[in-house]
């Protein structure tokens, strides 16, 4: 019955969508104006809807109800109710329903809350949100229907994939759902604009909440992802080069790139084309990162759906609407008149220099993640693309984005001298020569990219709290503290990279029991080993003693882990975080008599990494607190007066 | 500059940049990337020692042999028609076994010994690594 019910609630959902797109695009010609103001309470039923059919998804999930195909194939009666509940978005059908929830709420929102743009632009970008909840409503009404029933049902079900029995997969796919509708919100305010052409401040300030939100969340999922790999697949490492991590950095390069040229739209009212077309960059990046994820065309650690066929239809999909919005953008853009031109040494130069950067490490992550699968399909030949690539080429690129995000703040607006600039700068590179020197002094030769990244995260440290220079903090405004924190969170970010590359210590030994081994500071004891039992699997504990000089030893427990449904063994690594970097065990399964093999990992400040991340993320919300007071509130009082800009 | 000629001049910037970009994406993939190789393929073209390459085909029964420090290991890496010797030291995937799917990724040593710096085991089917189970099947070997 409750599938039955979430069934008809998709259907009138995907209805709802049609509507709002008909309602819209007739409301916008002269004729049927009066259509103009029903398209948004569309918007909001439709969300409603789509909501409705998700918590009918859950409840079957919940009640484990076998009776339900979806259900069968990806949850087990006796697994934990948290994983029954993450169970519903761990999985092909249940993660594309939660996709076009996230995208109907998203339209809602707009819906009721955006009122300082004009009432045209507007339902024209309700229209654009209809089109695109349209297509995914029929992508999963016609290919990946979550609520077929199955005749007999099964007893128990087949279980869901170990890997992805972790408290991380509640939160991660969500959080990069999040950030994905919010660029397709983004990309709707783009093409509304592109209809009534009307590209200016004012519609910058309507888009730049849900660039910035999604941004957020897509910081946030990338941070968290990464982690997860680390703790998770016990390799040692935090980034893999994986296409699906891929799938989440490209859209997050568009939107940061986004960002930062939507601001020179708000402010200085330049860039109006180029805004547009990374707004549909970064949708487009965000339907890619869909694709490679949801079609199974992939190979790779996180490829648990495959099916090729429906690949095809999201390949229409996104055909179909990044086709459609270049269309859009070659007629209409000729008509949209230019917006003021700038300097080359100004804030907005530097804003483009960051665009042109973050665009072109976008085409490079995107070559490298495509290059294999365009290969496979026209010649058949088979390879892979990973760190060696990725990491030579756009690593320096990277680096060279750094140095810009630390001269850009220091500029000014519409003008500035190249003197004044460096006199600026002089703090943050004395104090990058300094760690050059310190480097050199105290740890010797390393590998370049390692030395690199520290003397730049040095500088850029030093220069991303330069802009507090000099001001009254009080009265700092939010998003100003913002951009500093998100700046000062990179730097952080690529020092704990560029530590973790250049300082990690690694053991790899076959323990008996009572051995020891030196691994960085510590000395790792294996105590003792035993079996335990967990609630669907069954555990090789390893019992590790680790002491560090005379300071009192402490006990951390690695483990490998054999699931029943389906059989399966895991890794459940070991890590210890100290304030200088953290102690990372992984035990195997023996093989004969020679001892229990074990890795251990030193990594000194590798913790920095996810730090910057959530600093980077913070920064963010602090902008958007900022933003949506300034700007929101503000246009709202001033709704309906003429832009007038400095 | 008038608006109109900076946008211009935006815009060729822009694509020259990407194309750019592109051109050097490609030309670093020739030397990065690592080509898929099974046994045959190994035998039959010349690759060059050193070259990150990922070998892949079927663990040959009775072949692993332990290092006696426990965690380094020799196996053969079987197709149909031929055979290549692999090192690896490191703790091996759970499900890495005789008579069963593997990927290595490393390179060949100039003794003509594969070393492997990691090793992608068959899990089971349903999460078996699909450019494995297309490799295998085309030559003939069982399938998964």
């Amino acid at each position: 019955m409750i599938a039955e019910a979430g069934h008809a609630a998709l259907w009138l959902a995907a209805v709802m969508a049609l509507l709002q797109f008909t309602l819209g695009a007739l409301g916008l010609s002269s004729r049927f104006k009066n259509f103009l103001p029903s398209t948004a309470p569309t918007a909001v039923v439709q969300s409603v809807l789509a909501c409705i059919s998700f918590i009918c998804l859950i409840i079957l999930f919940v009640r484990s109800d076998m009776s339900v195909l979806l259900v069968a194939t990806n949850s087990h009666s006796d697994k934990p109710m948290m994983y029954k509940i993450a169970g519903t978005w761990g999985n092909h059908e249940g993660s594309m329903l939660l996709w076009v929830t996230i995208l109907g709420i998203g339209g809602a929102t707009v819906a009721l809350f955006e009122r300082a743009l004009d009432i045209r632009t507007k339902v024209a970008t309700l229209a654009a949100q209809g089109v695109i909840a349209l297509g995914f409503y029929a992508f999963l009404l016609f290919s990946s229907n979550p609520f077929t029933r199955i005749n007999p049902a099964p007893a128990n079900g087949q279980g869901l994939n170990p890997l992805l029995q972790d408290p991380g997969l509640a939160f991660h796919p969500p959080t990069l759902y999040m950030g994905y509708v919010g660029m397709s919100v983004a990309f709707s305010f783009a093409i509304g604009a592109l209809v009534t052409r009307d590209v200016g401040p004012a519609f910058a300030r309507a888009m730049r909440p849900w660039i910035l939100g999604a941004w957020i969340f897509l910081t946030i999922g990338i941070t968290a992802g990464s982690y997860w790999a680390y703790y998770e697949l016990g390799w040692g490492g935090w980034w893999f080069w994986d296409p699906v991590e891929n799938a989440s950095l490209m859209p997050w390069l568009a939107a940061t790139a986004l960002l930062h040229s939507v601001t020179v739209l708000a402010t200085r009212d330049s860039l109006r084309a180029w805004t547009i077309m990374l707004s549909v960059v970064a949708f487009s990046m965000s339907m890619i990162g869909t694709f490679l994820v949801r079609s199974g065309i992939l190979t790779s650690v996180h490829s648990f759906a495959v099916d090729p066929t429906r690949g095809g239809f999201i390949l229409i999909l996104l055909a179909l609407y990044i086709g459609g919005a270049m269309a859009l953008f070659a007629l209409r853009i000729g008509t949209v008149r230019e917006g003021n031109r700038f300097e080359a040494v100004s804030r907005e130069g530097a804003l483009v220099f960051n665009n042109l950067l973050l665009s072109t490490i976008l085409v490079v992550v995107l070559v490298g993640t495509l290059y294999p699968l365009a290969l496979e399909a026209t010649t058949g030949t088979k390879l892979s693309v990973g760190a060696p690539y990725f990491n030579s080429v756009a690593g320096p690129m990277a680096l060279i984005l750094m140095v810009g995000m630390a001269v850009g703040p220091l500029l000014k607006w519409r003008y500035d001298k190249s003197k004044a600039v460096l006199e600026r700068m002089a703090v943050p590179i004395l104090l990058a020569a300094l760690a050059t020197l310190l480097i050199a002094i105290f740890v010797g030769p390393t590998a370049i990219l390692p030395l690199v990244g520290l003397v730049v995260a040095a500088g850029v440290a030093a220069a991303s709290i330069a802009p507090l220079w000099k001001r009254n903090l009080r009265r700092t405004p939010l998003f100003t503290w913002g951009m500093v924190i998100a700046h000062l969170g990179c730097a952080v970010s690529i020092a704990g990279m560029a530590a973790d590359s250049a300082f990690t210590k690694e053991a790899l030994v076959a323990m008996q029991i009572g051995q020891s081994q030196k691994v960085g500071p510590y000395t790792v004891t294996l105590k003792n080993i035993s079996e335990i039992p967990g609630p669907n699997w069954s555990a090789l504990d390893a019992e590790m003693v680790v002491q560090k000089g005379d300071s009192a030893p402490f006990i951390m427990h690695p483990q490998s882990r054999t699931f029943r449904d389906p059989p399966m063994e895991t890794s459940e690594s070991a890590i210890a975080t100290a304030w200088n970097g953290q102690l990372y065990l992984v035990v195997g399964i023996p093989t004969d008599n020679s001892g229990y093999p074990i890795r251990m990992w030193w990594k000194p400040f590798v913790t920095l990494i996810w730090l910057g991340g959530i600093l980077i993320a913070l920064g963010g919300l602090l902008s958007l607190i900022g933003r949506i007071d300034r700007d929101l509130f503000r246009g709202f009082r001033s709704f309906g007066r003429k832009e007038k800009l400095a | 500059m008038k608006p109109k000629q900076q946008r211009l001049l935006l815009g060729v910037v822009a694509v020259a940049a990407l194309v750019g970009a592109g051109f050097i994406a490609l030309s670093a993939l020739e030397s990065k990337a690592a080509y898929f190789y099974t046994p045959s393929d190994i035998r039959q073209n010349a690759v060059a020692v050193g070259k990150p390459i990922r070998l892949g085909g079927m663990v040959a029964d009775q072949s692993i042999k332990r290092g006696m420090d426990g965690v380094t290991v020799r196996f053969i890496v079987a197709d149909e028609n031929s055979q290549i010797p692999v090192f690896f030291k490191g703790i091996t995937p759970d499900l890495f076994k005789e008579k069963s799917g593997v990927i290595a990724e490393g390179s060949m040593a100039r003794s003509g010994e594969f070393i492997a710096t990691n090793l992608l085991a068959k899990h089971d089917e349903k999460y078996m690594p699909p450019e494995l189970s297309k490799g295998l099947s085309t030559q003939g070997a069982s399938k998964p």
